[in-house]
């Protein structure tokens, strides 16, 4: 069991100009599930890979239980990780994959033979163990992936995308056992993905990652309820989150977008009056209003519909502000009916608001 | 839409391979049968008369001292060629491959002597050991080392063996270099991170992977050091030195034998005995390359 501390990180790589990772700090406690959670190119999987010691680490450090890493090679650092392609050794079978870093320790043989069958039993690997992985299915592969990680015993698991090569449906399957796996084992645990659904159900904590930088460190719940910024709210959620041009009112008690609707928000409090935000607010946030109130006030704005998505349980109605050509989306009980070219009022939930720095992008709930 | 090409005209076709098939029949098959033919006859010298002589060519090639010398030769000789060629390329390609900056210039250089006929490949070497010129032998005279493979079999085995070896480092190179650039750099990060050091990383995992290559390049180089190799023979020590040949392997005995020596039945029945060999390897080639994967 181990806890890792990522301080102060930086990265150039070699004949690059500029930075890929720009400085992240971060502490993960023993037995954590942390996953990076970022679009392709952020750097996810070059700050993984310094943990792993593939890759080298420009500024910072990187400790595994307190000890400073930086010079470590890869096998001292008592890590194992899972490759997006499950890096398997072809010429090897199931069992030689699995036991191969045990070879190298010079472990007896018996408790080698303990414990690749005890992971195969777990990893439900047992009836493949003398196949190759080409005789075996992108499921079973990444079992075999998996199962070379714990039979080394190792104080941090590292995942680079493990499930990014499965279909949806084996996908799901797969995240449930991770969970389920590094819960019964307790194994301090970094994740890389940039699917949201991933990050959410595994992740303890979430770190939203963007170019380089950690946008914003988490609990999951905390990133989808307090967003940091627009990238992060953007990025967690789906569909995402609608985003508005507004302007604080005068007296600082709401916000007016563009059709001059208001909006009443408790979050404007230390903001002057006039100054221009970007308004944040779910499609899940929205609600057809009671009866079709004729005037929005307060909490209600006013939409035209041009298209419907009925996804059964859920209709998500893509419609313009109402004499605008702000976008806003929402998404309704699917009990609701909706046509296109309709007019609809919506209810925006108290405090589903959020509001963001239009310059930075940066959320504005801090200052409140 | 029809994809393939497909011609209208029945003889337009046949036209078009017609050169191919010209060339191999004036130059391989009709030759070959002549061999097999002559392996059959013997003639006088001046070839006034001929008999015909059944398996006398050969009873007489397999009670030969001097033919199993050859074979001898032509063992070791292929054996070294191959080993010294593909041990080099893979060591070069293991450096290349890791190789980030300037990898194309390296890789040009390189592959430049696959470009060189073996025959100037073997005057190269040749003016560098040559005893009164050669700088190479210069350098051994003045370290007190008696050079002079005009003399000693060995040295001019060795010499020859360098030069044929030599000539064949940058096809190997080629083929490990992207046998090797195949296989997937994560592969080799789970091995680190699985505890491995470099070297176990490269007989445990890299080499393993690299053994279609291997094998493919086994076979050529074998055919080539028993048949590509007469030029750089020729040019450097000719099949000597002495009696029988330090360097006379059986490519070259076919050609001293019968241009050089006349004997026209006994050469022809070499080169039916290399002709055999040739047709073994090259079977053995095909089947391999049918199933590819071999791990
Ligand atoms: N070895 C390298 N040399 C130079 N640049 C690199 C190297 N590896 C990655 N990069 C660059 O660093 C940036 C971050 O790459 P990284 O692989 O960490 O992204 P990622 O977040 O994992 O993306 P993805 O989701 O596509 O895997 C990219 O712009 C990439 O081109
Ligand atoms: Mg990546």
């Amino acid at each position: 069991m181990a806890t890792v501390d990522i301080r102060g990180v930086r990265k150039t790589y070699a004949g690059l100009a500029f930075e890929t990772i720009k400085g992240i700090d971060c502490a993960i406690a023993d037995g954590e599930f942390l996953v990076m959670l970022g679009p392709s190119g952020c750097g996810k999987s070059t700050l993984l890979r310094m943990v792993a010691g593939l890759e080298r680490i420009t500024s910072g450090d990187i400790a595994i239980d307190g000890r400073v890493v930086n010079e470590l090679e890869p096998k001292d650092r008592n890590i194992a990780m899972v490759f997006q392609n499950y890096a398997l050794y072809p010429h090897m079978n199931v069992y030689g994959n699995m036991s191969y870093g045990l070879r190298i320790q010079k472990l007896p043989k018996a408790e080698i033979d303990r414990r690749v069958r005890e992971a195969a039993a777990i990893l439900e690997l047992s009836d493949f163990l003398f196949r190759k992985p080409r005789a075996l299915s992108g499921g079973q592969r990444q079992r075999v992936a998996m199962g070379r990680a714990i039979v080394r015993e190792p104080s941090v698991f590292l995942f680079d995308e493990p499930l990014s090569n499965l279909d949806a449906k084996l996908r799901t399957q797969m995240r449930v056992e991770i969970k389920r796996l590094q819960q019964r084992l307790g194994t301090t645990s970094l994740y890389v993905t940039h699917d949201q659904v991933e990050a959410m159900t595994l992740a303890d904590r979430l770190m939203v990652m963007k170019d380089g930088i950690a946008e914003q460190i988490g609990t999951p719940l905390e990133v989808y309820r307090n967003p940091a910024s627009v990238f992060v709210a953007g990025f967690i959620g789906s569909p995402a989150m609608n985003f508005l041009p507004g302007r604080v009112t005068a007296d600082g008690g709401a916000v007016e977008l563009t059709g001059g609707v208001r909006l009443a928000t408790q979050l404007t409090g230390g903001l002057a009056g006039g100054e221009d935000v970007t308004v944040g607010v779910r499609p899940e946030h929205l609600a057809p209003a009671a009866n079709g109130a004729a005037a929005p006030s307060g909490n209600e704005v006013q939409v035209a519909v041009d298209l419907i998505e009925a996804l059964g349980a859920d209709t998500v109605v893509h419609s313009r502000l109402d004499g605008t050509e702000d976008r806003l989306l929402a998404r309704l009980p699917g009990s609701v009916t909706v046509t296109p070219g309709m007019t609809l009022t919506l209810t925006v939930e108290p405090g589903a608001l959020q509001l963001f720095d239009k310059a930075t992008g940066r959320s504005l709930s801090a200052r409140s | 839409m029809q994809k393939r090409v497909t011609f209208n005209s029945r003889t337009l076709p046949y036209l078009l391979v017609a050169p191919q098939i010209l060339i191999t029949l004036l130059f391989f098959i009709w030759p070959a049968i002549q061999a097999v033919g002559q392996s059959f006859q013997r003639e006088d010298p001046f070839g006034l008369r001929t008999a015909f002589v059944w398996f006398d060519n050969y009873i007489r090639l397999f009670g030969d001292p001097f033919y199993y010398h050859s074979i001898q030769i032509t063992l070791v000789f292929s054996l070294l060629v191959t080993l010294l060629s593909m041990g080099v390329a893979l060591f070069l390609a293991t450096m290349a491959d890791r190789v980030i900056r300037g990898a194309t210039g390296y890789k040009t250089l390189l592959i430049a002597p696959y470009a060189i006929a073996p025959v100037i490949a073997g005057v190269l070497w040749l003016f560098m050991f040559q005893p009164t010129i050669g700088i190479v032998a210069y350098m051994l005279d003045q370290l007190g080392y008696d050079w002079n493979y005009h003399v000693h079999g060995n040295e001019a085995m060795m010499l020859v063996i360098l030069a044929a070896a030599w000539k064949q480092i940058s096809y190997n190179f080629l083929f490990f270099l992207a046998g090797l650039q195949a296989i997937p750099k994560s592969l080799i990060e789970a091995a680190a991170i699985d505890g491995a050091s470099p070297t176990r990383r490269f007989w445990t995992i890299i080499f393993p992977l690299l053994s279609p290559t291997t094998f493919f390049l086994l076979v050529v180089n074998i055919v080539y050091a028993f048949f590509d190799t007469f030029g750089i023979i020729d040019a450097v020590t000719s099949g000597g030195p002495g009696s029988p040949g330090a360097t006379n392997i059986l490519v070259y005995k076919v050609y001293s034998d019968g241009f050089v020596g006349l004997d026209l039945g006994g050469s022809s029945a070499q080169s039916v005995v290399l002709m055999i060999i040739v047709i073994a390897l090259t079977v053995v080639q095909f089947r391999y390359i049918e199933r590819r994967v071999h791990y």
